[in-house]
């Protein structure tokens, strides 16, 4: 039997049962030694480098790609990384569970960055004024709807100038 | 921006410094693993792109007040040898010097900060403090983050909170950890016991120079593995609790050491003194040990005056690439050996032996009187 991470022969043979349901995970020699499986510590072991969707029942050549770097479901499940950020919509199913095995919690509660805070301020001010906007329109008081825009407008031109910089 | 030879010429501030539990914790240090939102991570990314990307905030990195005159460069310009001194120095990982093209690192003037362009993630902020201080370091990266940020596009999600090549790291993206000097609970076989329990609660415990590496020295590296779910200032406190933890038991080991079995120790750090001092071939792991011997006595009194920079920077000096940069060329590992028993003789000169006759214990033992050899 090969093992799952590489195509060396498998010589470690994991069984695993969550929830009633049966996980198998055949590994090699070097790829064991380097998930840490000997490690008597580990649990959620499956789904630590296989992702959370391969239970007996699941079909494994079901691949799902990223739209924004064409990273695949498959390579997830083989390196236990992420393509780019974006990958972690593109992969969330399932997700949740990976990251309660591995971490805290599965919510962040630390620093955000002040620029992220203005910009989803800057997003949800938006929204509203666009839907001051559109009853000004709906209630045809143009007047107000001319202040909105230029509030609008306003709002709009400290980003493009933000993230010109840098990459 | 600095020269490298200027870079290395000089010790680290963290060597210069003391903190809090110096004796025993050598160096605490915090990085931050950041992203750019518009970029694939540099593991899964075309080497152009991470040419662009290098090339794109190289310049925003320097542009840092805390990084002015400090040193940058980019691995296609650094050779294998001056990368794996800055390995050594703990400001690069392992990981990152085997890269080469479209990775570069940024150092400012004290040594205190690095930044990794294109290792794992495209960022990799490190701070790094004398003794028992992730407060401090956490600051110094906590500072540069907030700065950085306010150039650069973050990948960032309000749910996940810092999005990282590795799902390891989501979250905080910070890595928090503290170097420990452990010889007493080595030499009396506690260190196990203690690794356990630190496991246990979720911490990692290594070797020097990181994963899969040896406690070489008898120095352990204790860090969180978990990054989501919490606070920054919460991971740091459970670390520097368990910490505390650590150094007390150390502590008791060193008194214990010194109470049932003194002759036993003055002995292990007599023989490390004068190895150290009069060895003409030394190899990296015997002078690791030894140093660390010796370390114990300077920490115990038993070394009077002992100068710990020294130590410390002899530390450094002795290790495989600073030998070679001082050397100029690529050395065997016999070569090696002999250059660092030579560097050590070398600087081990100013420091006087250990003290041999102590006036406040009992007269040399005679007949009966001697019962230490039943402990050891």
């Amino acid at each position: 039997m090969k093992c799952d991470v590489c195509t060396n022969e498998a010589t470690v043979f994991l069984t695993q049962i969550i929830n009633g349901q049966m996980t198998t995970v055949n590994l090699c020699e070097t790829c064991s030694k380097a998930k840490g499986v000997t490690d008597e510590m580990g649990f959620g072991l499956a789904e630590a480098f296989l992702g959370a969707g391969n239970t007996t029942n699941v079909p494994r050549n079901d691949v799902l790609t990223c739209p924004a770097c064409g990273f695949t479901s498959a390579q997830l499940k083989k390196i236990g990384r992420m393509g780019c950020p974006h990958c972690y919509d593109t992969f969330q199913e399932g997700l949740d569970q990976l990251l309660s095995s591995m971490h805290k919690g599965t919510r962040h509660l630390g620093k955000i960055p002040t620029r992220a805070i203005a910009d989803s301020r800057r997003n949800a001010s938006m929204e509203e004024l666009k839907h001051a906007l559109q009853s000004a329109i709906d209630e045809e008081r143009y007047e107000e709807a001319a202040r909105i825009k230029i509030e609008m407008q306003a709002l709009q031109t400290p980003a493009p100038q933000a993230e010109s910089k840098g990459a | 921006m600095m020269r490298f030879s200027t870079l290395i010429k000089n010790p680290a501030d963290w060597m210069r410094g003391s903190g809090p539990h110096s004796e025993i914790v050598m160096t605490s240090r915090v990085r931050l693993a950041r992203n750019l939102r518009d970029y694939p991570f540099p593991g899964f990314s075309q080497e152009q792109q991470r040419v662009d990307l290098l090339a794109n905030v190289r310049s925003v990195v320097e542009a840092l007040p805390e990084m002015k005159d400090g040193f940058s460069d980019e691995y296609v310009n650094l050779s294998k040898i001056r990368k794996q001194v800055l390995v050594e120095r703990h400001l690069i990982s392992r990981e990152h010097a085997a890269r080469s093209t479209g990775c570069g690192v940024v150092v400012d003037r004290k040594q205190s900060i690095s930044i990794m362009i294109n290792e794992e993630d495209h960022f990799r902020i490190q701070g790094i403090r004398a003794g028992l201080n992730l407060r401090s370091a956490f600051a110094l990266v906590d500072q540069v983050d907030t700065e950085l940020e306010q150039e650069l596009a973050y990948a960032f999600s309000s749910r996940f909170g810092y999005l990282t090549a590795c799902p390891t790291n989501l979250g905080t993206g910070m890595r928090a950890s503290v170097m420990l000097h452990l010889p007493a609970l080595v030499l009396t076989d506690q260190i196990s016991q203690v690794v356990k329990a630190v496991g246990k609660i979720g911490l990692a415990v290594r070797g020097l120079y990181g994963e899969g590496t040896e406690a070489l020295g008898n120095l352990f590296q204790i860090s969180n593995q978990h990054t989501l779910g919490e606070k920054e200032s919460e991971i740091i406190a459970q670390i520097e609790k368990v910490i505390e933890g650590v150094v007390r038991s150390e502590n008791m080991a060193r008194a214990k050491l010194k109470e049932d079995s003194p002759t036993h120790l003055r002995d292990q750090i007599g023989r490390a003194y004068a190895i150290l001092r009069h060895a003409h071939i030394l190899s990296s792991k015997e002078a690791l040990n030894l140093l660390s011997l010796l370390r114990l006595g300077a920490d115990l009194d038993i070394v009077p005056d002992c100068d710990r920079g020294l130590l410390d920077m002899l530390l450094l000096e002795i290790q495989p690439a600073h030998l070679q940069l001082q050397a100029e060329r690529e050395l065997t590992p016999d070569e090696r050996d002999i250059m660092r028993a030579e560097i050590t003789r070398l600087r081990l000169q100013s420091i006087a032996p250990p003290v041999n006759v102590s006036h406040s214990e009992s007269p040399p033992p005679t007949g009966g009187s001697f019962q230490e050899t039943n402990d050891e």
